[in-house]
């Protein structure tokens, strides 16, 4: 029996987002292990991932506040992380301008990094596809896998041994996004300017070497754009 | 808030971190699908900034987990992170695949450090 909700549209979101879960699952288990090492308990650590549900913040949050950094500096770092919704929530929203007021505040809680860019070059692929339900169907997949693997990573996170660098997949999932990000030369250039202030600042305390990158990154591409013609 | 009250006062600041971190990210999310409509799309000003937020928080994110700097050049080059995470990067680059992307990155990062660095 099929519901009004599982159609063809909604599954071709869960089928579409099923190979990027090779990323997904070691990022999730790490984000729960992440939440042990700060000293967090299971309830903690599944209600950040339920109630931030966003996965580079969250491992940044957990390490600042394993460092016992001010509130602030935990808060604004986890801010600017996710400072690049903004963009995708700019971006997408044309395409949920037609939904109610419901149905938007929904899918925008589910609205990740992974999400947003298989549902756009989706919808510009094939626009005759109900945009929320191949949306919905990605989105909510990530977010299932999301929650399931934090428990695991909190539950089971101490048999992984460390010289698998499990850890390593969660920059390789955001390699993957910044390449295509990349895609004229003020992007370039903020990529590379951003990147290489963050690894100069690396031994600023409070990772404030991310944040400090970002921004400069953001400048770069801005005064690129105004200089160079691209 | 000094330590050594311990774990008693970890949970609450826990707590509150996730609450506000949660309730910005909410907001960050739900600005534009919430506005649009009732503005007519994004504001001029704050499109080109915006445009520049990805590759540079993403690039400040992974660069650090890559390249550590260290006091010759040798040494910063030779790091099985840094060249598992250049290999990933051509994949990325050539298939845009993300699952091709991690595959490569892990097993070039385990050729490394278990058989060639090893």
């Amino acid at each position: 029996m099929r519901g009004p909700v599982l159609d063809e549209d909604l599954l071709a979101g869960v089928r579409d987002v099923s190979p990027l879960m090779l990323g997904i699952v070691p990022f999730a288990l790490v984000a729960g292990i992440a939440a042990v090492d700060a000293g967090l308990g299971l309830a903690e650590a599944i209600g950040m991932s339920v109630i931030v549900f966003a996965g580079a913040s969250q491992l940044a949050a957990l390490e600042l506040l394993g460092e016992n950094a001010p509130l602030a500096v935990v808060v604004g770092t986890a801010a600017v992380i996710n400072l690049r919704m903004l963009m995708y929530s700019a971006s997408i929203a044309p395409h949920f301008a037609d939904y109610g007021r419901r149905l938007r505040a929904g899918l925008a809680y589910l609205l990740t990094d992974q999400a947003y860019a298989l549902s756009v070059a989706e919808f510009d692929e094939n626009p005759e596809r109900s945009q929320w339900r191949y949306y919905l169907g990605a989105a909510a997949s990530l977010w299932i896998v999301w929650q399931v693997g934090t428990v695991a990573g909190v539950v089971l996170g101490a048999g992984v041994p460390d010289a698998w660098g499990l850890t390593f997949a969660v920059p390789l999932v955001f390699l993957a996004l910044l390449v295509p990000a990349m895609k004229d030369r003020p992007t370039t250039v903020a990529g590379v300017a951003g990147g290489a202030v963050a690894v100069i600042a690396a031994g600023v305390p409070y990772e404030l070497g991310l944040l400090v990158g970002a921004l400069c990154g953001i400048a770069t591409g801005v005064v690129t754009e105004e200089v160079l013609p691209s | 808030m000094t330590g050594g009250l311990g774990a008693v006062v970890a949970s609450p600041r826990a707590w509150v971190a996730i609450v506000v971190i949660g309730a910005i990210t909410y907001g960050i999310r739900l600005s534009f699908i919430h506005l649009f409509g009732q503005i007519d799309g994004v504001p001029t000003r704050l499109q080109r900034p915006l445009r520049y937020v990805p590759p540079a928080v993403l690039a400040a994110l992974v660069l650090p987990s890559l390249v550590t700097l260290r006091p010759s050049v040798a040494a910063t080059l030779f790091d099985e992170r840094l060249i598992a995470g250049a290999v990933a990067g051509v994949v990325a680059w050539r298939t845009e695949n993300v699952f091709a992307t991690i595959a490569t990155g892990m097993a070039t990062l385990w050729l490394f450090r278990f058989v060639v660095f090893a």
